[in-house]
């Protein structure tokens, strides 16, 4: 009996619902079945309410100064101590966070957007146009690392909003690269064909019919590229060249420890750990995103 | 394979072409007057037009940019506005200290990495699987330049150690700066390979368990092959050959991390020497170092690129 109602239940989900409307909800049951997934968007989350609301549940101001406290270790009035102007260093980390999570948002964004933009015409109209824009990637992945992201705040000059371009701009290339590779496979199959013959626009194809089809990959390396630019913007910060002081971002904050090993080594081991939680959150989560729409690198 | 060498370094010169105009427009894309910011803001107005006339910055682009590339061709990367020095000069002895680091530190990876990598497969889905793989993924989270931090704080400044472990007081047995001694590669190679390990070994244990799965493993161990040959001999040989580029791209990305580590130990290299010079604001010096990493960083993926067909014939450039 119990196996009858089964059956009928999933008839009736079939008869009333679309093909992609059950892949999306097949899709998100995978993805509640993901541990990593799931550990991922948890952290994320949790560190998304503290970005929120960090103002209202920060126990002290991030930037004012007690030089009567200064490089105190964690107590219980100062629960991770004080910096070396006396200021809380949880509060800082809690207005940090949505310093944090917004520069990694937004430089993906960025990227992904003019990246995505490049790969789809790159891989649509092929031939000159792709040549010439690969080639440029290649010319932009010739710089290692943090190297290019460097260059370009090395002339923009040091500011939290050139650290957002500059990491933006060095995340081009993999996601034009990406998007490329899934258009070219895309566009081989007899429906785009079909859609030409009936007289779709080229523009029409490419957002109503190849765009939905690269969204996949494309979410599993934003999700992915966000932990790294993360780590490119502390980098960046830390090497003094992106938000200015008295911002309380978690890179500049690990500089400042820098100078207090010796004495107060709190100081620095606490932004490290914040960015180290944040950066394995999007990894996992794009881990695990990964799993779920490409089982074949699933092991 | 001759040809497939040529075809590879014919395509690198667009590449190469490409990143020397790249470099070179920096000094162009700065906002305002390059001159009068490398001369400073408070610097006379004879002082700024001497600079601009140094640089060659009243020429039209063109003749600029073909100016600056005869003379990298000659191996010369112009002068530093600081000291009036060569840039190439400059570079000098910081060029294979990065390039040591940078080594060292995918030498540390490349071990740790296929070791690691090799032992998760082996036991998958155990308790050391998923144990190497949260280090792993922990590993490849962490900035580098933190982890350089807590290893100064751990083993250069040290921990007192309890009184009953003979002979030694505390940890305090690494140089915090410097580069040339033992003692003062090890932290910045731990610091700078981490990462770099962590992605090698999490390639290697994906490659390995594909390896695995396939037939010709099955048989050899249907054929009795002992197990410690059918992991060694058979599967590892074919999964290392994805990892190879792995390597390669590593030991580039390590190129460009050196900056970050050789703020932290202080260790005068090239990255080192970008970063003083971008707080100087002396544009040369800065291009020219960015131009001879990515130049190297080419030169890598080319050798790697070739010595992946080398290993596997199948491949394909097109």
């Amino acid at each position: 009996m119990e196996q009858l109602q089964e059956i009928d239940n999933d008839k009736i989900i079939t008869r009333n619902e679309s093909p992609r409307s059950k892949q999306r909800r097949d899709i998100v049951y995978k993805i509640l079945a993901n541990k990593s997934a799931i550990v991922g968007g948890v952290l994320i989350l949790f560190i998304l309410i503290i970005a929120i609301f960090g103002p209202l549940i920060a126990p002290y101001d991030p930037v004012a100064q007690d030089m009567v406290n200064k490089l105190q270790p964690p107590s219980s009035e100062h629960w991770l101590g004080t910096d070396h102007f006396g200021r809380d260093i949880l509060s800082r980390l809690i207005h940090g966070a949505s310093i944090t999570l917004l520069v990694g948002f937004l430089s993906v964004a960025l990227g992904a957007t003019v990246g995505v933009f490049l790969g789809i015409i790159s891989g649509y109209y092929g031939k000159r146009t792709d040549s010439i824009i690969m080639r440029f990637m290649d010319i932009l992945l010739a710089f290692p690392g943090i190297l290019l992201a460097l260059a370009i705040v090395s002339v923009l000059g040091g500011s939290l909003l050139n650290v957002i371009i500059a990491v933006a701009i060095s995340s081009i290339p993999i996601f034009a690269r990406i998007v490329r590779s899934s258009t070219l496979s895309v566009k081989k199959l007899e429906y785009i064909d079909a859609m030409r013959a009936l007289g779709a626009s080229d523009r029409r194809i490419i957002f109503k019919h190849i765009f939905p089809n690269v969204t996949s990959p494309l979410i599993v390396q934003a999700t992915l590229s966000i932990a790294t630019a993360i780590i490119s913007a502390s980098g960046l910060s830390f090497l003094g060249l992106g938000a200015q002081p008295p911002t309380p971002d978690w890179g500049a904050m690990l500089s400042d420890g820098r100078n207090f090993l010796y004495n107060a080594p709190h100081v620095a081991l606490f932004p490290g750990i914040a960015i180290v939680i944040v950066v394995v959150a999007f990894n996992l989560l794009g881990d695990g995103l990964r799993d779920v729409f490409d089982p074949k690198t699933k092991d | 394979m001759i040809q497939f060498t040529i075809r590879r370094i014919l395509q690198t010169i667009p590449v190469l072409i490409g990143v020397s105009i790249l470099v070179f427009s920096m000094m162009h894309l700065i906002p305002g007057d390059p001159a009068q910011i490398m001369a400073g803001e408070s610097a006379p107005q004879e002082q700024v037009d001497n600079l601009r006339e140094n640089l060659g910055l009243n020429d039209p682009l063109p003749v600029q940019y073909f100016r600056y590339i005869s003379d990298v061709v000659q191996g010369d990367l112009g002068n530093s506005i600081r000291g009036g020095t060569e840039v190439v000069s400059e570079i000098g002895s910081r060029f294979w200290v990065t390039v040591e680091l940078a080594f060292y530190s995918t030498v540390l990876a490349v071990f740790i990495g296929i070791i690691a990598g090799v032992i998760s497969a082996t036991r998958r889905n155990t308790f050391v699987d998923t144990g190497v793989m949260v280090l792993a993924l922990f590993s490849l989270s962490m900035p580098n330049f933190w982890l350089g931090l807590m290893l100064i704080q751990w083993f250069s400044i040290g921990i007192d150690l309890p009184s009953w472990i003979p002979f030694l007081d505390n940890t305090s047995w690494f140089k915090p700066s410097g580069w040339g001694s033992f003692s003062q590669l090890v932290l910045p190679v731990i610091t700078l390979g981490t990462g770099s390990a962590a992605i090698i070994a999490r390639m290697t244990r994906s490659s390995m368990l594909d390896v695995i799965g396939q037939d010709y493993i099955r048989t050899a161990r249907a054929k009795g092959v002992k197990e410690r040959i059918v992991i060694y001999r058979h599967a590892l040989k074919n999964a290392l050959i994805p990892v190879v580029t792995v390597i390669g791209l590593q030991f580039g990305t390590l190129l460009g991390g050196a900056v970050l580590t050789e703020t932290v130990f202080a260790i005068n290299g090239m990255g080192r020497l970008i970063i003083d010079s971008i707080s100087a604001r002396d544009f040369p010096v800065v291009q020219g170092t960015i131009l001879v990493i990515a130049l190297l960083f080419v030169f890598v993926n080319l050798l790697v690129d070739i010595a992946y067909k080398l290993l596997n014939k199948r491949i394909d450039l097109d």
